[in-house]
């Protein structure tokens, strides 16, 4: 029987400490593994050859299309069957990461494309090569460009990562199943689940919008 | 390696993966039509003058955001029964994703709002038109049509997201697969299909929504 809310979380600190633990574990590997890969693909998608962005579009589009759950279920089920074992974590972070990149692809391209032309030939008037010009004209206006759409897709993957509770990731929401399996306060628990999620949230949108301020164009 | 690919059982099954995609387009359209409307109230209180609305409406929009639809649907399926309020698993699965949509729409009919010269409801009020006539026959027109694109693409994460009802056992397309793939272990089949149906339906949607696009465009 249940003793009261207060006394059930105080049992279960520590469970939904390692809980909120693991979730930033997978969300930040996600987001990290996801934005590298998704900046390689976003570079063929822009500057590819007719084969290379041709791959590059499939690659995102195909990712784009699937939703987060059947991402992560497929590569949890399917690799294993190929005999590639990689555990439940192992399997969520790389779906998380593959669903990220696709996201960071399409948006760097968007911001890449973006960079006014005229940019792109004053480089070259000032004697600047292609590698030159990108990382230092192309590329800092692009990131600056998409950083707001970076922060909501890194809130994105928080959000996704509750559903590598399905796979057994033993992660906040399914701390929250199990505390809850114990003492049925199931309305006190989720929404405590939803509290440490919007927390989680609303510190990346606030230091997304905070980093946004430092590196505007004044 | 030992694994030889059989789509004799996909085969067998397409019917119920086709009553999944159904059941996860009816959930969706269903739940994207009255988000809107959610969306579009929400919208204009956030651009309110009235402090209350605005403070009301950006703390749903801001809370709603940032708390995983999974979490949503977990609480009203089987947190609300404890207050006395029990539906069913479709029920209760259309209300969540409805309040998820409602928050996300917000945000993109916001930036319609403020989008929108000025001088054009200056020009309802001049025609001696009120307030609530405004935002029905000048705004909302012109917002609809100018937010489109930004809309569809939130269309089409929202279907997406409909595949989240399986953890409720909504039998919709992603519960069907899971089934298919536990019972019996054709794990690659189940998933590629699952998979291209998905996919295929994205694209779609985003046809269907590209040519409404294009009618209802803002002429240059």
């Amino acid at each position: 029987m249940s003793t009261g809310f207060f006394n059930e979380f105080w049992i279960s600190k520590m469970m939904i400490w390692r809980g909120i633990y693991t979730c930033l574990f997978v969300s930040f590997s996600a987001i990290l593994i996801g934005t590298l890969l998704g900046i390689v693909v976003g570079l063929f998608l822009t500057y590819g050859n007719f084969f290379t962005k041709f791959l590059a579009r499939a690659y995102t589009d195909i990712i784009r299309g699937i939703p987060i759950l059947v991402l992560i279920l497929t590569f949890y089920f399917v690799l294993s069957v190929i005999h590639i074992n990689l555990s439940a974590m192992q399997a969520g972070i790389t779906s998380l990461s593959i669903f990220c990149s696709a996201h960071v692809a399409e948006m760097l391209r968007g911001g890449l494309q973006n960079v006014p032309k005229g940019q792109i030939e004053a480089a070259k008037a000032v004697g600047l090569g292609f590698l030159q010009t990108f990382f230092f004209v192309s590329l800092p206006q692009a990131l600056r460009q998409i950083l707001p759409t970076w922060t909501n897709t890194a809130v994105e993957i928080v959000k996704g990562s509750t559903l590598v509770s399905m796979i057994g990731v033993v992660e906040i929401t399914l701390v929250m199943q199990q505390i809850i399996g114990r003492n049925f306060l199931t309305m006190q628990f989720y929404a405590l689940a939803g509290l440490i999620y919007f927390l989680i949230g609303f510190s990346i949108e606030r230091t997304g919008k905070f980093v946004e301020k430092k590196v505007a164009i004044k | 390696m030992g694994y030889h690919l059989d789509y004799a059982v996909i085969w067998r099954s397409l019917h119920d993966l086709f009553y999944g995609l159904g059941l996860d387009l009816y959930m969706a359209l269903f739940s994207v039509a009255m988000g809107s409307l959610i969306g579009l109230v929400v919208a204009f209180a956030l651009v309110s003058k009235r402090k209350l609305f605005r403070v009301v409406s950006g703390v749903y929009v801001t809370v709603i955001r940032n708390i995983p639809l999974m979490i949503i649907i977990l609480f009203i399926y089987f947190g609300l029964p404890d207050a006395g309020f029990t539906f069913g698993e479709i029920p209760s699965f259309i209300f969540a994703l409805t309040i998820y949509a409602g928050a996300y729409l917000a945000e993109v009919f916001r930036g319609g709002i403020l989008a929108i010269h000025k001088g054009i409801g200056e020009a309802g009020m001049a025609v001696g038109m009120s307030g609530f006539q405004i935002i029905v026959f000048i705004k909302i027109p012109i917002l609809i049509r100018s937010v489109m694109p930004a809309l569809s693409n939130n269309y089409i994460s929202l279907f997406k997201d409909a595949s989240v009802a399986a953890v409720i056992a909504v039998p919709e397309l992603t519960f069907q697969t899971r089934k298919i793939n536990l019972e019996t272990f054709r794990t690659i089949e189940a998933w590629s299909t699952a998979s291209v149906l998905y996919v295929a339906s994205c694209f779609l949607i985003a046809f269907l929504l590209r040519q409404v696009e294009r009618r209802v465009a803002i002429p240059k």
